[in-house]
């Protein structure tokens, strides 16, 4: 496969054979040289050969191979012609990052550092499939898949304002909870709430550094040591559920004949199980919300029971990174609408933009990049030159670098911990394997992939922050 | 140990979890490929035998079924509390239609007795590969 350089910071992979379009990589030397070792190319390229692709198939600065679309795969789809693939979203839907900010800062916390980790630990269900012991029923399911995190704020967990500073404000429209099957629904019915496994956490964290001040403060964020807390978890086994509902459907009803790759299977936008699809995402997107709500909700119950105090805990923002939506794009000179997918690639509106919440935008999106276990993790902020180079989209994280077997073998839970520990990060998680398999040496480079997005112009740094304390899911 | 004689090995898969099961007979390696994705969440080994689930799964050709048969190891775990231990009585089908897989499992509900070390989000179909030369080899990728 031709690769070729363009510039310092992007690779074309140009249009040839079944493409479509031309694939970019917007990467760095460092980071491309890990992009060439497994699929990550491969899939870039087979995202080009998709029905109804506009201008190009782009991967962000952390990605790494996926199934279908690679991790950090943004491309989106004519609305006439063009397709919407599960697997160009990914299983967990709306995976996404929340960040509050508090009035607190480090000194403030730091004797009740330990009782605040415990406390969240124990009121927030991690793990695999452990979930609250409550089960809402189907009905309250398929309302929260309606309402998303509006449903957890009417139910009095949360406040209006969390709601104003969520994408989507936190209910994307139209979802069909109809359209979920019986599995999707018994899968979620006990998870809302809870962060899950995987590379999913909880972190408080401190400002440690502030690279643009004006806005900065426009998102709160005032000075060096202030506490932050970031929420990374997505829809759950419901989400899951709902991608593998309708990959089994579409091959059914419509077949893989002449897909580079079976994981790509997809539906014609205009049909009528693209559509369903579309409007069940959307479902599943509504319930990572009002997970996200719900867990932001237990944050401030823990801060009001250990600190006595939970006022100033106010919500940065909420970003979704795994999804597919219609949103308006310049393609030829003319605004149009595309069905966007960002799987593993977050949105990056710059200033102006009419979907920014009224308080920011004068400054442009916040878009929220956490680091792996124990690493830093910024907060940039969207740009007009993202809407120019990459259907406003930029990197949503660090990126897997290394197996979780290799990572098993390299290293060993309780070291991981010992060293955490020592850097003065306060680690919770149900087991040792876990850990070992998020140790941040399995991760690319996190702050080598905001630098590139920030000297792209695609997303530029406002804010970097370290971890005081991490709770793995 | 030659391969024919092993049950499953894990490989080495950046973002995700890879295995390869191996069979003399399809069901033995669809069985042994089940085996592996539990252990990727708890040690079957520990999960005691004590409670039976049946299972009934469908594909249109063998990798759907494959999917559809692990999947359900997920599907019971987080709906129903369910872990398994064993696969049992595992026989496949070929119709017109497709394929059809029946089998049960044994194991037991989930408690803090036991530990659950991972995840699995689903399986997937990237670079699934089924296929039969003197044995049965099955390349399963799963999203963690």
């Amino acid at each position: 496969m031709e690769l070729k350089q363009i510039s310092q910071y992007v690779w074309e992979i140009p249009k040839q054979g079944d493409m479509n379009v031309p694939a970019f990589i917007y990467s760095s030397p460092s980071l491309i040289e890990n992009v060439k070792k497994d699929l990550t190319l491969k899939q870039t390229r087979n995202m080009a050969c998709l029905p109804g692709i506009q201008k190009a198939a782009f991967a962000m600065p952390d990605a790494h191979q996926g199934y279908g679309f690679p991790i950090g795969g943004v491309a989106a789809f004519d609305m006439n012609n063009g397709i919407i693939s599960p697997g160009g979203v990914g299983y967990d839907i709306n995976c996404g990052v929340r960040l509050l900010k508090t009035d607190f800062f480090e000194k403030d916390i730091h004797k009740y550092k330990k009782a605040l980790m415990d406390a969240i630990f124990e009121k927030v269900p991690t793990g695999v499939g452990k979930g609250r012991s409550t089960k809402l029923s189907q009905q309250e399911i398929k309302q929260v898949c309606n309402k998303g995190a509006q449903w957890v704020v009417e139910k009095g967990y949360g406040k209006e304002e969390d709601l104003k500073r969520t994408e989507e404000e936190g209910m994307i429209k139209p979802a069909n909870p109809e359209n979920l099957s019986s599995r999707a629904i018994d899968r979620g019915s006990s998870q809302l709430g809870s962060l899950g496994s995987g590379n999913h956490f909880l972190e408080l964290q401190k400002v440690t550094e502030i690279y643009d001040r004006k806005t900065a403060d426009a998102f709160g964020i005032h000075s060096k040591d202030q506490i932050l807390i970031m929420i990374h978890c997505g829809s759950r086994g419901l989400g899951h559920q709902v991608a593998s509902d309708y990959i089994r459907q579409m091959e059914n009803e419509i077949g893989t004949k002449g897909l580079p790759d079976r994981q790509l299977v997809n539906a014609p936008l205009q049909s009528k199980l693209g559509r369903k699809y579309y409007e069940s995402m959307n479902a599943a997107v509504n319930f990572a919300f009002a997970n996200r709500q719900m867990i932001a909700h237990f944050v401030r119950e823990m801060f009001e029971k250990v600190m006595g105090v939970s006022k100033g805990i106010d919500q940065v923002y909420d970003v979704c990174h795994n999804v597919a939506k219609f949103e308006v794009h310049r393609l030829n000179g003319k605004e149009t609408k595309v069905c966007i997918h960002r799987k593993g690639a977050t949105r990056s509106f710059g200033p102006g933009h009419k979907e920014i919440p009224d308080v920011y935008r004068h400054v442009g999106q916040p878009v929220l990049i956490p680091g792996s276990m124990g690493t830093s993790s910024y907060v940039l902020v969207g740009t007009e030159k993202a809407e120019e180079v990459s259907f406003s989209s930029t990197a949503h994280g660090a990126g897997r670098l290394m197996s979780r077997r290799q990572a098993l073998r390299n290293f060993r839970g309780e070291e991981v911990k010992k060293e955490l520990e020592s850097k003065g990060v306060e680690l919770r998680a149900r087991g040792w394997k876990c850990v070992a398999e998020e140790a941040s040496p399995v991760y690319k480079d996190v702050d080598e992939v905001v630098k590139v997005s920030d000297s792209l112009g695609i997303g530029s740094l406002v804010v970097k922050t370290d971890p005081l304390g991490v709770i793995k899911g | 140990m030659k391969k024919n004689e092993m049950k499953y090995e894990f490989m080495n898969h950046t973002a995700d979890a890879q295995f390869r099961a191996y069979g003399s007979s399809l069901e033995e390696a669809f069985q042994n490929a089940a085996e592996a994705t539990a252990n990727l969440m708890w040690e079957t080994e520990k999960i005691k035998p004590i409670k039976r689930k049946n299972v009934n799964v469908k594909g249109k050709d063998r990798k759907q079924m494959l999917v559809n048969f692990l999947e359900e190891i997920l599907f019971l775990f987080e709906s129903d509390d369910f872990l398994v231990h064993s696969i049992k009585d595992l026989s496949i089908h070929k119709d017109k239609k497709g394929y059809q897989l029946k089998a049960y499992f044994e194991g037991d509900q989930i408690s803090d007795k036991y530990e659950i070390f991972g995840s699995i989000k689903a399986v997937t179909y990237n670079e699934m590969i089924i296929e039969s030369n003197d044995s049965y080899m099955i390349q399963v990728v799963v999203d963690i």
